[in-house]
């Protein structure tokens, strides 16, 4: 491994400048269905890449791949710049104490109230509860949920339990989140106040993040738009100019089709994206 | 409806008992390494334990008493009704006692287990556990075998003394036997090697209904449906293998005690 420097993954530090996110000709199969094939790209410190593609593309299955949850049946994953398609489920733990993820349909532990389902992984790592309740009551500030705080997932709305499912993904400020398909199946007013979230952790909190989403206007306000802090709201990128740390993954039939920026990404002549984006 | 192939069906099988193999040992070497969740396994036996006190007290109950009733007829052929006693202890020692409680506790408990690490499964919220660090085979299984075992020993006793207590009250009352000379029948009928037997087999009953229940639980696929059929399988698969193991132990038993 000449060029990615090597991290403890246990020792909680920040990504060195080595890309947090490293596929290199991944492969995997369901039965005799090909899901993803010689899937190759990388995400560096800060990035914020989007991964599109139409339903059944393998987007979710590559994100499982990215946090160690599915193994790929060939290639390689590096996360932090370590192997992990050859780490245990043990060393597996220890990376994904540094990931964050938010999955498509929350994931809530409907059994448990907002704050036990956010203070999860605190309350494992052994963190008093008093700390504990003051870092869920922050996060669920950042994320404008205050008031849920001792609601059960089913007493939540969709938009509710996607804010409490990010909350949770951030509590411990991983140096990475996986969000898949934040927004699906959500109506376009909580969509935004979703999308906004991921801004405000990207610009905030400069965290690297790997997004799928299949709502294109949630794609580009995230590279059009900026996290004002001190007016708290997410605003246009003057000038047309787009966010230069948001990039794209576009997945076909599991191939990649396009990797690139914004612009890049608008301008291409190839014909299957200009169908899928128009 | 098309026939699968034959060797596709025992790959299949041949890849759940892998499954369910790993399953079990990486549930036995969770024991060995921390973090323990002692607080998940008193959970566990009180909704195993505790919950399952009614239906095992009614079964062993009536066990008891349909015993002593139907035996007696056959007894008093041969003049030999007052070995009523006898055979309720012996037999709710040996067989009744731990096979009915493992098949009652087996109904409630291993598709209890089932369906809500299905519905876990397919909700992703296993994925999500993994996803934050912690082991679900540790903090689902292995707390989930470890309280159906111990409880399923002591309510296999609470059954066999309801049972003798059913078979004393028809025996006494209905049959007309004396109440003294039944349950001094009843006591120096066991030896060592019946209570030995009657005592292992809730044992490895307990196990199997947990590992069985959370395996199909844990391994869920296809949605509702698919936590239906994990639930029917959890209840089908443990109750055969209760009755399998029961003959399997009551040979070995017989074959090391001889009785």
């Amino acid at each position: 491994m000449p060029d990615t420097p090597k991290t403890d993954i246990s020792s909680g530090k920040p990504a060195d400048n080595g890309p947090v996110l490293v596929f290199d000709n991944v492969s995997i199969a369901f039965d005799d269905h090909r899901v993803l094939e010689n899937i190759s790209f990388s995400i560096h410190p800060g990035e914020t890449c989007v991964l599109l593609g139409p339903a059944g593309s393998g987007k979710s299955v590559l994100m499982k791949i990215a946090n160690g949850l599915v193994k790929p049946d060939t290639g390689s994953v590096k996360v932090f710049g370590e192997e992990i398609t050859t780490m245990s489920e043990v060393q597996l733990f220890k990376m994904r104490q540094r990931v964050g993820m938010v999955f498509q349909e929350s994931a809530l532990f409907d059994s448990m109230d907002v704050e036990d389902n956010i203070a999860y992984r605190l309350n494992e790592e052994g963190v008093s509860e008093d700390e504990s309740h003051k870092r869920v009551q922050e996060v669920l500030n950042f994320v404008l949920l205050g008031q849920a705080i001792d609601k059960f997932p089913s007493e939540l709305s969709g938009g509710m339990r996607r804010r409490v499912s990010i909350a949770r993904a951030i509590v411990t400020n991983p140096d990475f989140i996986l969000y898949d398909s934040p927004t699906g199946g959500l109506d376009p007013i909580t969509s935004t106040t979703i999308v906004e979230l991921v801004v405000k952790q990207r610009d905030v909190a400069h965290t690297t993040a790997l997004m799928i989403t299949h709502r294109l206007q949630d794609a580009f306000t995230l590279a059009t738009h900026r996290y004002d802090e001190q007016a708290g709201t997410m605003k246009v990128i003057p000038d047309g100019a787009v966010d230069e740390s948001t990039t794209f993954l576009v997945l076909n039939e599991g191939k990649i089709v396009f990797t690139g920026k914004t612009l890049d990404l608008t301008h291409s002549e190839d014909t299957w994206i200009k169908a899928y984006l128009a | 409806m098309t026939l699968g192939s034959p060797i596709a069906l025992a790959k299949k099988q041949i890849s759940s008992l892998q499954g369910y193999s790993l399953l079990v040992g990486r549930a036995f070497a969770s024991l060995l390494t921390p973090p323990h969740y002692w607080g998940d396994i008193f959970i566990q036996a009180d909704s195993i334990g505790v919950g399952s006190l009614p239906i095992v007290v009614l079964t062993g109950f009536f066990t008891g008493c349909v015993l002593a009733l139907q035996s007696a007829v056959s007894l008093k052929q041969f003049g030999a009704i007052s070995m009523t006693g006898t055979l309720v202890s012996l037999s709710m020692m040996k067989e009744l006692g731990p096979v009915l409680t493992g098949l009652m506790v087996s109904g409630r408990n291993a598709s209890g287990m089932a369906s809500e690490l299905g519905s876990m499964q397919v909700t992703e919220q296993i994925d999500a556990m993994r996803a934050l660090g912690v082991d679900p085979v540790r903090k689902l299984v292995t707390p989930r075998i470890l309280a159906t075992v111990g409880m399923l020993f002591f309510l296999t006793i609470l059954s066999d003394t309801v049972g003798v207590l059913g078979g004393g009250l028809v025996a006494v009352g209905l049959l007309g036997l004396n109440a003294s000379s039944y349950f001094h029948s009843t006591y120096r009928a066991l030896q060592y090697a019946d209570v030995v037997q009657g005592l292992t087999k809730p044992l490895f009953f307990g196990f199997i209904i947990a590992s069985v229940g959370t395996y199909f639980g844990i391994s869920t696929k296809g949605g509702t449906q698919g936590v239906g059929r994990a639930t029917t399988q959890a209840v089908v698969v443990s109750s055969v293998l209760i009755i399998v193991i029961d003959f399997l132990i009551s040979r070995t038993m017989i074959g090391i005690f001889g009785r």
